[in-house]
């Protein structure tokens, strides 16, 4: 008999259990070594001979290189970890976040400001149906 | 002897101590957020304990996967603040109380809770962000701090209830050191907030704000809600609310004393991807 996951049934989102551990944990140990400067500075030197570095699947580095968060997640990856690449290009939470989304780093940043995003219509799969916001949003749905 | 006498619940935000190290707290998008945290600092200055026990989560900077404890309880004499990935931040070291730390693990793991017990662990934003929301740029923190790291980010993560029985074991601990001192517990982390996904940007003030009130008035039955809840209402990171149920279980009423005096609440839109609160309880003991 399986585990009981009930956060599976939550569109969008994607919760690091310890299946996604398993999954992710190369993946993941790579991401936290960028929190050291000189780290950083390898990475960022040259990506590849990093990214060998790390017994991760060719699938998990292609996600890291494209910086494919919602990618990288799916193949194991959590935020916490991963946001240390972002770090490493500069970029701060908004920006690594609103890559996830419908929105481009400046429209997200008025959608915080603006309240953020309603629970409504988000908090079961069924209610993704018919596309995530992406999906609407080029379609010129809200 | 040594006394909880109240207990602070706040946000951790990374932005938030940006806009501190960065002197930016007075610009238009921070000036709302930070007068709200002006009668929270006003009585932390005529409040200021001797410990903070500071209930928080790690952010993949002390722990990586290799080893991921539920509960970690810092023991050292000092903690230095972690280079997250944009650098370390500049605020001062966090300074432990090896003596009271190493009595609540005596008594709360003789208690039945399995705390893991840690030396040598630098401390991130979960830590230092609320130190600095209270107590803004100091050059030294005016109290110790004991780090209580909780697992929130690895599931199976530990249940609200848990997380209240778990302050309940704390407030039973302080209360049987002898030492003459004032403590405070903190519990921080949440409110709404998604860092991922699709789902990206929730926010549920609505929840948020009932939360607040249970958080108050009922935690008894605030600690039976289901993990599944805060994830769907309040975001993936929300979750990180359970840790603020450790905090209210150290209150005295719930071991059979009066109920605490609510001091202070705020809660702002958005700091960076979160919504920001904050809650003060005096204990009535």
């Amino acid at each position: 008999m399986g585990l009981d996951k009930p956060y599976l049934d939550i569109p969008g989102t994607t919760i690091f259990d310890t299946d996604q551990a398993a999954l992710g944990y190369h993946l993941n140990m790579f991401a936290m070594s960028l929190k050291d400067a000189e780290n950083r500075e390898l990475f960022a030197a040259d990506q590849d001979a990093y990214l060998d570095k790390w017994p991760m699947t060719e699938d998990q580095k292609q996600a890291v290189r494209d910086r494919d968060f919602n990618r990288i997640l799916e193949l194991g990856g959590n935020i916490y970890y991963c946001a240390k690449i972002g770090a490493t290009d500069g970029l701060n939470y908004v920006q690594i976040v609103s890559s996830m989304t419908e929105n481009d780093a400046e429209a997200h940043r008025q959608m915080m400001i603006d309240g953020g995003r309603s629970p409504e219509g988000n908090r079961y799969l069924h209610e993704w149906a018919d596309g995530d916001p992406a999906a609407r949003k080029e379609r010129g749905e809200h | 002897m040594a006394q909880i006498t109240a207990s602070v619940y706040s946000s951790h935000v990374p932005l938030i101590g940006v806009a501190i190290d960065k002197g930016m707290t007075q610009e238009e998008y921070f000036k709302p957020l930070f007068d709200g945290y002006e009668p929270g600092r006003d009585w932390a200055a005529a409040n200021t304990p001797d410990v903070v026990i500071l209930v928080f989560n790690d952010h993949a900077n002390a722990f990586g996967l290799d080893i991921v404890p539920t509960f970690a309880l810092g023991m050292s004499e000092t903690f230095e603040p972690a280079d997250e990935g944009w650098g370390a931040r500049p605020v001062p070291t966090v300074v432990g109380h090896p003596t009271l730390a190493a009595h609540i693990a005596h008594s709360v793991i003789q208690d039945d809770f399995d705390l893991t017990l840690v030396n040598n662990i630098p401390v991130d934003h979960g830590c230092t962000v609320p130190l600095s929301v209270m107590y803004d740029q100091p050059e030294a923190w005016p109290c110790k701090v004991i780090p209580l790291f909780i697992n929130v980010v690895q599931y199976p993560i530990p249940s609200g209830r848990r997380c209240l029985e778990l302050g309940k074991a704390i407030r039973r601990a302080v209360d049987s050191f002898d030492e003459d001192l004032n403590v405070q517990i903190w519990g921080t982390g949440g409110m709404s907030h998604q860092l991922q996904g699709q789902r990206a940007g929730l926010i549920n003030a609505e929840w948020d704000n009932a939360f607040f009130d249970r958080m108050v008035n009922d935690p008894e039955d605030l600690a039976n809600m289901e993990h599944v809840e805060y994830v769907r209402e309040g975001g993936s990171e929300g979750i990180e609310l359970v840790m603020w149920l450790v905090a209210r279980g150290a209150m005295s009423d719930l071991a059979g004393g009066a109920p605490p005096t609510e001091v202070h609440r705020h809660y702002h839109v958005p700091a960076s991807n979160t919504a920001a609160g904050q809650l003060i309880l005096e204990d009535n003991s």
